[in-house]
């Protein structure tokens, strides 16, 4: 028999958009609901986020599979560590343990695009942002997977953070008060949606400040 | 394509296929199976064709197995390849009675166990070439989920594989709610059936519908469904194609 399949891969882009902004005492977290492959939309409501520890979430697009295996792996690691130091891993800790763990499959890479968010151990709000072998920066503010060449310029348009290169080093948290950065998450979602096939359905916000974590939802474009 | 062409080197992952022991093209393969969850339950439908390429080679495959006491799985793709996951599954129901603490895997257990080893065949390239849909009832609680040959897996309302996807999913997103009884939900299945008969030409008009409630589970007997082969399109196909016979 001749062979009708292209070759076999064992990746696959099921797409999505994620944002994440650091406050002066919050941080945001943002990821839309749809999953595709290809031309097909899969599912309409399956949620990006994940919940890492008390005061970090993480927002993945990418390969589904992947992120999943990556999901329950860090929480497995979490769940060690709160038995070994009876306390909940710090957002910064969380980053670098992402990295490690991303960049141990440096040759069969987890297909997967992180953004973390969440409060540092002052309460300020941080974000790191990753590629999918595990290199990784803290920044203000980050946009990664499908719809992210749409959403970023615009970000770095309104939040204008302070060149990394500067010495001494500037605080990279936006100036924004968080309604004004939930607003901010909500737009650039309403216009990614517009533009971008893989991006739409529903908008699922979360928002972590001294009070805990809050989440909210948004619709969005479902053609 | 001829095996001797190729300039591929000798070993490693991507040798010349005459000497693989993977699964790089599927065989006999089943077409799309169509779920969804209605007032009591889930339901299911899926042909019984085998397709040997484009060959229909099999006019009688069963593709939906009842998994434990709460669980229903539906499989297109490599027929072999479900016939192993039913031996895994087989075995895995079993150790879980052996022990007799009264507890049983529901849907959602045997759903995340499949994902894991879709997953963790395709972590070794050696995957099961598959999409499965699962559904069942455990508790009160309705569930319906499936995975992909790679691992990619969700749970839904409504699911399909395969040219389902395209054919069947944009019916369902139309006509279903959470209320459909089971009468509704049975049409519902057949029209996208219908729809998936007339274009998917490896769809064959012998089907079978699943059914789990609480109450356990039914299989239906094979049957047609009654097709409208008389509009003219369908008579003269190439009418107006000029130079066509």
């Amino acid at each position: 028999m001749t062979k009708q399949q292209a070759n076999w891969s064992p990746y696959d882009n099921n797409g999505g958009s994620c944002v994440a902004i650091a406050g002066a005492d919050y941080c945001v977290v943002a990821a839309d609901t749809r999953m595709s492959t290809g031309y097909n939309i899969l599912t309409r409501d399956y949620s990006k986020l994940c919940k890492l520890a008390d005061k970090c979430v993480m927002a993945s697009s990418g390969f589904q599979a992947d992120v999943k295996a990556l999901q329950k792996h860090l929480a497995a690691r979490h769940l060690i560590y709160q038995h070994q130091h009876n306390k909940q891993m710090s957002c910064p800790a969380m980053a670098q343990l992402l990295s490690n763990t991303l960049y141990y499959k440096r040759f069969f890479p987890y297909y997967s695009f992180n953004v973390l968010g969440g409060l540092d151990n002052e309460g300020k709000g941080c974000v790191f942002t990753y590629d999918a072998v595990g290199s990784y920066e803290k920044v203000g503010y980050s946009s990664l997977g499908s719809g992210s060449t749409l959403i970023m310029p615009f970000l770095d348009n309104q939040l204008k953070s302070p060149s990394p290169l500067l010495l001494p080093a500037q605080d990279a948290v936006t100036p924004l008060v968080e309604a004004e950065a939930v607003d901010l998450v909500k737009t650039v979602f309403a216009s990614a949606s517009e533009r971008d096939i893989y991006t739409g359905d529903k908008l699922e916000i979360v928002v972590i400040n001294a009070d805990g974590i809050h989440r909210e939802y948004m619709d969005l474009r479902k053609d | 394509m001829n095996f001797m062409d190729s300039k591929q080197p000798e070993s490693g992952l991507l040798g010349p296929e005459s000497d693989s022991q993977r699964t790089l093209y599927p065989y006999v393969t089943g077409t799309s199976v169509v779920a969804l969850k209605y007032k009591d339950g889930i339901l299911m439908a899926a042909d019984m064709g085998g397709s040997y390429g484009s060959t229909l080679r099999y006019k009688s495959v069963e593709r939906m197995k009842p998994i434990g006491k709460h669980s229903l799985l539906g499989a297109s793709g490599e027929i072999s390849d479900f016939q192993e996951i039913l031996r895994f599954l087989d075995e895995l129901i079993l150790y879980d009675n052996m022990w007799d603490d009264g507890n049983s895997l529901g849907p959602k257990e045997v759903h995340n166990y499949l994902t894991r080893v879709m997953y963790n065949r395709r972590n070794k390239f050696n995957p099961l070439w598959n999409s499965l849909v699962l559904g069942g009832v455990k508790n009160g609680q309705k569930y319906l989920g499936t995975v992909s040959m790679i691992g990619v897996n969700f749970e839904d309302n409504h699911v399909a594989t395969g040219f389902g996807n395209h054919l069947a999913r944009p019916i369902l997103r139309q006509e279903w709610h959470e209320n459909l009884s089971f009468e509704d939900g049975v049409k519902l299945l057949e029209k996208c059936m219908r729809v998936l008969l007339y274009r998917d030409r490896s769809a064959v008009n012998k089907l079978q519908i699943a059914k789990i409630t609480e109450e356990g589970m039914t299989i239906s007997q094979p049957y047609s469904l009654k097709t409208h082969w008389e509009l003219s399109a369908f008579q003269n196909p190439t009418q107006g194609a000029v130079g066509s016979w």
